[in-house]
């Protein structure tokens, strides 16, 4: 998994089914120490995380395993809403 | 798999149902000769493991196969404890 920071939000219509009802959100991966890296990813929001918010990404068939997700035709899904990331050098 | 130091740990009280109780670490995977590689990933623990300890981790869908295989969504699961720096050798 990686941790990511949310950037916004993406709206869509006209999606497959089983993404019906689902929060569509753009992330950025970052470091353990909280600095941006580059790129985005769309993953879907299976807890609720909202702007800014740090939070766990799944990537990969993993991604449709998480409750909610079946069959779904997704390859990266937030599943946690980080409180506090603890690195020890 | 891969080698992997275990870094850090990370707490998240809001998780998805399927990951409730589930430890996560942070870990650094290391190359051959146990020198940093690539950059931090998190795992979920399955065989109790802590920081500073040498581990191997599993990627992919297999990652979830040690819990509830098709109900546990996880990339990157730390699957061994290596007993030490010595255990690993490799010409």
């Amino acid at each position: 998994m990686i941790i990511a920071r949310i950037l916004g939000t993406v709206v869509s219509t006209q999606k497959d089914e089983r993404l019906q009802g689902k929060k569509l959100l753009i992330v950025r991966p970052i470091n353990v120490d909280g600095t941006d890296t580059t790129g985005y990813v769309v993953a879907v929001d299976t807890v609720g995380a909202g702007f800014h918010e740090r939070v766990l990404v799944v990537a990969g068939s993993s991604a449709r395993l998480a409750a909610g997700m079946k069959d779904a035709p997704v390859d990266a899904a937030i599943v946690g809403v980080i409180d506090a990331v603890d690195v020890t050098d | 798999m891969q080698l992997a130091r275990v870094i850090g740990t990370v707490v998240a009280t809001i998780k998805n149902e399927s990951l409730a109780g589930r430890k996560l670490l942070i870990v650094q995977s290391l190359n051959k000769n146990l020198e940093e590689q690539g950059k931090p990933l998190v795992a979920i623990d399955a065989v109790g493991a802590g920081v500073g300890e040498l581990v191997f981790w599993c990627r992919g869908k297999e990652a979830s196969f040690p819990f509830k295989r098709e109900d546990t969504p996880t990339d990157c699961t730390i699957v061994g404890i290596i007993d030490s720096e010595s255990h690993v050798s490799c010409q």
